[in-house]
């Protein structure tokens, strides 16, 4: 497109705004860069699709994962932070300013922060991605509705799946958790409440190989196979819920950052990235932890690195750090 | 938000609406989250395609005849209608620029 509009360029612009991205955006502001937030399709990041958030500091009786969002962006906003629609269409790396281009807008800034999170992993059968609002869906909270009294599947054996089991076990009528090994992932309290869920059962060492009916359109049955015999065998549900992990929003930086071998971006002393004033925080660079709450963390440190590179003392920091200060 | 574009069709008048012309419709529910980040960008095709393009929510809570009829199963999902035939389903998030290529290939 070379119909680009200018845009006066910004200290740091921040893409994402989940935990990451406007913790980010709230440090930044407050050290007076006046940040720029891209916030992307899925903004306020995962937390938007959860419910109950148990495990975020400071809400001993929790928080619905929206509230907190909209808290986060309004603490931030308070600060100065500009927060825009949009999804970022390329960025240009390869010199400062850099360059982000949202469709036909082009805004530059001297400073990068990428927090653009991770997204939900489908099957990789094809046919999932071809029913996906047919029956298949990836979040529980969404489409959990259209399954009111119909018989339903989850994929996965971590807490997100959990999660969608419990979330579904009060729509449907019988919730089956499909999981490939034999034991969960998920953490104990998680595990716990679903297998004390009555209308929660589990099909262990089970993997779905296939969905039917593409020609009906809808979802009718799964086949799975057994992970240790390879037996197949095909259980009826209305809707399927794939709750199997996540995978990182980096094509945006392909050839331009350093990425591990699984996408996510590589990251050194802190929020460094392998490009000098890019920074990176939250999911797009931790298959680790994952956490709100590291997200968040890293969204800290990512802003105060950005703002030690703009003022020209980065390198100093890290370096008193090394000497032990 | 060019809300006063953004006609709200329901299980009662669904049919007639879709009839004629080119119809692009919203599914949504107030609890759904991606729904409410895919409202300003329909908002903004409404404005963009004034004239050409007929815009509209549907309120699945209030309509469930309409969603099941189309076998809607997950939200948001925009269907799109010429002279009453349903020509595209667009399931979950899409940029404005996505959305008006679609557009585009109907007008």
């Amino acid at each position: 497109v070379n119909t680009s509009a200018p845009a006066p360029e910004q200290q740091v612009i921040i893409i994402g705004s989940g935990p990451a991205g406007l913790t980010a955006a709230l440090y930044a502001a407050r050290a007076n860069l006046k940040p720029l937030v891209i916030e992307g399709l899925e903004a306020g990041g995962q937390l938007m699709l959860t419910t109950m958030v148990e495990n975020w500091p400071g809400y001993r009786d929790g928080i619905m994962g929206p509230d907190l969002m909209t808290e986060l962006r309004a603490q931030a906003e308070r600060f100065g932070a500009e927060i825009i629609q949009g999804d970022v269409t390329s960025v240009d790396l390869s010199k400062r300013p850099f360059a982000i281009t949202v469709e036909k807008t082009r805004y530059t800034a001297q400073a990068l922060i990428v927090a653009t999170g991770a997204s939900a992993k489908w099957l990789d059968l094809g046919v999932d991605k071809k029913l996906s609002g047919r029956g298949v869906s990836t979040c529980a909270t969404c489409d959990g509705f259209f399954f009111k009294g119909l018989p339903v599947a989850v994929v996965g054996g971590g807490d997100t799946a959990m999660e969608e089991a419990i979330y579904l076990s009060k729509l449907a009528t019988q919730v089956t958790v499909i999981h490939r090994r034999d034991t969960l992932r998920a953490s104990k309290v998680m595990q716990d409440k679903a297998l004390a869920t009555p209308n929660i059962s589990f099909l262990w060492n089970k993997e779905v190989v296939g969905i039917n009916d593409l020609a009906q359109g809808k979802v009718t049955s799964l086949v799975l196979r057994d992970t240790l015999t390879g037996e197949k065998s095909e259980i009826a549900v209305d809707g399927v819920f794939i709750g199997i992990g996540h995978v990182p929003n980096t094509a945006l930086f392909k050839g331009q950052l350093a990425m591990h071998d699984n996408g996510y971006l590589k990251t050194h002393d802190g929020s460094r990235t392998s490009v000098p004033g890019v920074f990176a925080a939250g999911d797009v660079q931790d298959h680790v932890y994952r956490q709100a709450v590291t997200a968040a963390g890293s969204g800290c440190m990512a802003a105060i690195d950005a703002e030690r590179f703009l003022s020209g003392t980065l390198h100093e920091s890290h370096q008193a750090v090394e000497a032990g200060r | 938000m060019a809300t006063e574009n953004v006609k709200v069709f329901t299980d009662a008048n669904f049919g007639d609406e879709v009839k004629n012309g080119v119809v692009l419709v919203d599914f949504w529910a107030t609890w759904c989250a991606p729904c409410r980040r895919l409202a300003p960008i329909v908002d903004q095709l409404a404005e963009e395609f004034n004239g050409k393009l007929t815009v509209a929510k549907v309120d699945i809570d209030e309509n469930p005849m309409t969603p099941s009829k189309f076998m809607v199963r997950g939200i948001p999902t925009l269907l799109l209608f010429k002279n009453g035939d349903l020509k595209e389903t667009v399931v979950g998030l899409e940029t404005k620029d996505r959305l008006a290529q679609i557009i585009n290939k109907h007008l």
